[in-house]
């Protein structure tokens, strides 16, 4: 089997000034510039930097996944066990894939066939690299997905991905990987499409495997949390290069590279504005109800209810911030949605005075300048047909208001708002980085003077030093306009930046509510508590408290 | 929209100055690098303009003739036979050979390069009808004596205009039907997709052969019997491009700025569904002009005499004797759907964002 550990060798992984460049419509793009570490049997390495920093395309390149030709390596070497990886035959290769070095991808739902069972899946990735019996396959299967966490492995390796949680599909596609016993395990971003509970408690089994099966982890993330609290060393990357290396306590205790002390300096902190006892109300909802039915058979009768939201009751102020938090399919963005009337719902909502519930849409027109909305994803929210000036102007242009001197004259001031240059209209969305896209949504919301505005997810799909610098700019609008904010989000660090109180939904229920400070000091909720526990700590939580 | 200025670049295509936003020039460049399609597009237009422009290319009537220190221009007008000094007050027969030496006695003629309409029937033809290809008519005549060139330059013409006009109209009821489906859904949706599955499955062709054994047959007519049953091609992926968007985020945004469903479905997602739709269309034209074709061939097209080359085909099976008139009607339509298939593919490769070349 492998060597002693202890025996001086060549590392399990070395990785030698490995440049990567792409070939896009007559350009040249140098995606990694030079980069060189090395890895030790049951050891951790954790490749952190921001989007298009080089790091996953420094993963791909070890397993030589790479689009090639239009993918090259102008340089460098890939020592596995000491012997070479870049430029192997395709047949050499097939050998260590899988089976010496596995991976986990990001998106459990596309990485797993929906056609197979997973026991099938499984049984697949260990049928490729060894011969095995029906009978010792299935056991094997069996013990994998036990290894895992699967409750009653014998029976869920017949169920298929889409009867699977989110949580328990990345635990298949961990069996998947660790089937053929690897030395090692690349997880590109292997938590970033779960919920942090479950996040905690994928993060708890890859630790445990590793302590019992002796591999090495090369772990592919933008989240700090997760390196301080999971990996033995860090990497830190940007712009393909390799910045900073090290131990993880020397890095995050007293990083010397400026850009990593920017990286570490970049979590969003501070708080916001107190408000003032007297400010007027500017959105109340009471017994807000959103449930979809579930329709079946022929005539599609309505056989029962979905209830995302159930009855909650919210009230927020000019110049407030109510933070809704929950994880997903607790109902947090559809209660945004409806409180905007744009779902039906049943209750009361009342948006600055008015009580809206059941006007129409022509009636609701007037009053939609009052209240708008920041989605999630920066690159679906604005049209890519649109310049950015089109995109800002067009709630003028639906409001008609003023000529297009004025209009212009708004957009202009509503993109400096939101810290752009007015010289910004001209250019496309695309041309746009996701930051700078996400500050042209909130220009979009502000161009009309709303007094409320729901933010859904603002930062979740943006960088760690970009989210600081949309927290500080949200702060700011709302200091500066008396603007009232339904900031929904799972991240608990940037609710605490943002919010002055906090809701706590599971289930389409509030569970607790608050003040920011009682619900992060002293969380009276056991689903809160595990919640907090699980996010800024990475703590998995008892049985029980959360779905698996 | 008013104030705000969309940055385009002045880029040149076929000649015509465009302006293009930095994604068209993209797709313009894509569909350049397509090298088989940018030509098939430019030969095909070339034909298309000497076709459009018919009666100077092939004209029984002279395009200018000079008599008796004047101009004349018979092509655009009529001129009785006295003008040249002849006997009938009818127009001149500028074929006739007494014309022909009335007028070259105190003047000259221009012909067009074809001196034949495509009608004109030629009575001196060598032997009996179909006559084979000779230095006079270079795809010979068929078998009513009418040159097969000057026919095929206005067959061209009638089949190419025929499919442009069929497309269009079916493309706008088509794009409006896949949108108002997929933007409301539901039971709209569930209606509309029942009924089209029923109209869809009726037998077209035969429709057609009955429709037009009542109705006589022209070019109008035709269009708007075909127009019954073309309009289905893009339903479905309109359709489909409005399903998916009408929930995408920028959708939304737009819905809770105030926007209506008017405002939502031409501003925010036809644009999107537009490229889809665009790329089909280089097909529904072929298969408009097949359409066409296949019923010309049958007899129940366009009225008789009209130059088609559906007829030509007809006429190419009945005198297997004379293979000029088959083998020229295979190469006219082979050589007219394969340029548009190779323009399609371009198209096609033009609005792929994923596409990429080396």
């Amino acid at each position: 089997m492998s060597p002693d550990p202890r025996r001086p060798g060549p590392p399990l992984l070395e990785v030698e000034d490995l440049a990567v460049r792409f070939h896009m419509e007559g350009r040249i793009v140098e995606a990694v510039k030079g980069v060189s570490f090395t890895l030790e049997r049951g050891r951790t390495l954790a490749l952190v930097g921001e989007s298009g920093s080089g790091k996953s395309v420094t993963a791909l390149s070890i397993l030589q996944l790479l689009p090639y030709p239009r993918a090259e390596h102008p340089k460098g070497s890939i020592r596995f066990r000491g012997e070479e990886l870049v430029g192997r035959p395709e047949a050499f290769l097939r050998q260590i894939r899988g089976d010496r070095i596995a991976m986990i991808f990001q998106e459990p739902m596309t990485s797993l066939n929906p056609l197979h069972s997973v026991g099938r899946q499984i049984g697949e990735a260990l049928a490729l690299h060894r011969r095995l019996g029906r009978g010792e396959l299935e056991a094997r299967v069996i013990e994998l997905l036990g290894l895992v966490g699967i409750p009653e492995p014998a029976e869920r390796r017949h169920a298929y991905p889409h009867q699977l949680s989110g949580g328990q599909r990345q635990r298949v596609m961990i069996a998947m990987a660790l089937a053929n016993d690897p030395d090692l395990l690349i997880a590109d971003e292997p938590t970033t499409a779960v919920d942090v509970t479950i996040q905690a408690q994928i993060l708890r089994l890859l630790a445990e495997l590793q302590a019992r099966l002796g591999m090495a982890i090369l772990l592919i993330t933008h989240d700090l949390t997760i390196v301080r609290h999971f990996a033995q060393e860090v990497a830190v990357m940007t712009a393909g290069e390799l910045v900073e290396r090290g131990p993880v306590e020397r890095v995050f205790a007293a990083p010397s590279h400026p850009y990593t002390q920017r990286l570490l300096a970049a979590e969003p902190r501070g708080r916001p504005q107190p408000v003032a006892a007297t400010a007027p109300v500017v959105a109340e909802a009471r017994g807000l109800r959103v449930h979809f039915p579930i329709q079946r058979g022929l005539l599609r009768r309505t056989r029962g209810w979905i209830r995302a939201v159930d009855g909650v009751d919210l009230q927020v102020r000019a110049g407030e911030t109510l933070g809704v938090v929950g994880e997903s399919g607790s109902g947090k963005t559809t209660l945004g949605l409806a409180l905007l009337r744009l779902l039906p719902s049943q209750g009361g909502i009342r948006i600055a005075g008015a009580e809206v519930q059941g006007w129409s849409w022509r009636q609701l027109r007037p009053l939609r300048r009052q209240m708008q909305i920041v989605f999630q994803d920066p690159f679906g929210s604005l049209s890519p047909r649109m310049s950015i000036g089109q995109i800002v102007e067009e709630g003028l242009v639906i409001h008609r208001l003023g000529g297009p001197a004025e209009r212009a004259a708004a957009v202009a001031r509503a993109l400096e708002e939101v810290g752009l240059d007015p010289s910004f209209q001209h250019r496309y969305p695309h041309e746009l980085s996701g930051g700078q896209r996400q500050r042209v949504a909130i220009a979009r919301a502000l161009v009309l003077g709303p007094g409320l505005v729901v933010l859904d997810e603002p930062t979740s799909a943006l960088d760690m030093s970009v989210q600081a610098q949309l927290v500080e700019l949200l702060r700011d609008l709302q200091a500066r306009r008396g603007l009232a904010y339904l900031f929904i989000s799972h991240d608990l660090r940037v609710i605490r930046a943002m919010s002055h109180r906090v809701m706590v939904m599971r289930g389409g229920v509030v569970v607790e509510e608050g003040p920011v400070e009682r619900i992060f000091e002293a969380p009276e909720h056991p689903y809160t508590r595990a919640l907090l526990a699980a996010a800024l700590r990475i703590e998995a939580a008892e049985e029980g408290v959360v779905r698996a | 929209m008013g104030g705000a200025v969309v940055r385009r670049e002045r880029v040149r295509f076929l000649g015509a100055p465009l302006r293009l936003t930095p994604i068209g020039r993209r797709r313009l460049a894509n569909f350049e690098r397509n090298r088989r399609g940018a030509w098939s597009l430019r030969i095909f237009l070339g034909l298309f303009l000497v076709s459009l422009a018919a009666e100077l290319v092939a004209n029984d009537r002279p395009l200018l003739v000079r008599y008796d220190g004047a101009f004349h221009v018979p092509f655009l007008v009529a001129y009785p036979e006295t003008t040249f000094g002849g006997f009938f007050d009818t127009e001149a027969d500028y074929h006739d050979p007494e014309v022909r030496a009335l007028i070259e006695e105190k003047g000259w003629i221009l012909w067009p390069p074809v001196p034949y309409r495509y009608d004109t029937v030629v009575k001196d033809i060598p032997g009996p009808a179909p006559s084979p290809p000779d230095a006079r008519h270079w795809l010979g005549t068929d078998d009513q004596a009418r040159d097969v060139l000057a026919r095929v330059i206005y067959g061209f013409r009638i089949s190419v205009l025929f499919g442009l006009a069929l497309t269009l109209a079916a493309s706008l009821i088509g794009i409006a039907m896949g949108a108002v489906q997929g933007w409301f859904g539901g039971w709209v949706d569930l209606g509309l997709q029942r009924f089209l599955e029923i109209w869809g499955g009726l037998p077209v062709l035969y429709l057609l052969i009955i429709i037009a054994s009542f109705l006589a047959p022209g070019f109008w007519t035709l269009l708007g019997v075909m127009l019954l049953f073309s309009w289905m091609a893009l339903v479905d992926v309109v359709r489909a491009e409005f399903l998916r968007a009408r929930n995408l985020d920028f959708v939304r945004a737009a819905r809770a700025l105030g926007a209506s469903n008017a405002v939502l479905m031409v501003r925010h997602v036809l644009p999107n569904a537009m490229v889809s739709a665009l790329t089909f269309l280089p097909f529904v034209l072929n298969g408009s002009i097949t359409t066409l074709t296949s019923l010309d061939f049958l007899g129940f097209g366009l009225p008789p005499g009209s130059p088609s080359l559906g007829e030509l085909l007809a006429q190419g099976k009945n005198n297997l004797q004379a293979p000029w008139l088959g083998l020229t009607g295979f190469a006219v339509v082979a050589l007219m759907l394969s340029l548009l298939v190779f323009v399609g593919e371009a198209v096609r490769d033009a609005f792929d964002p994923r596409k990429t070349f080396r």
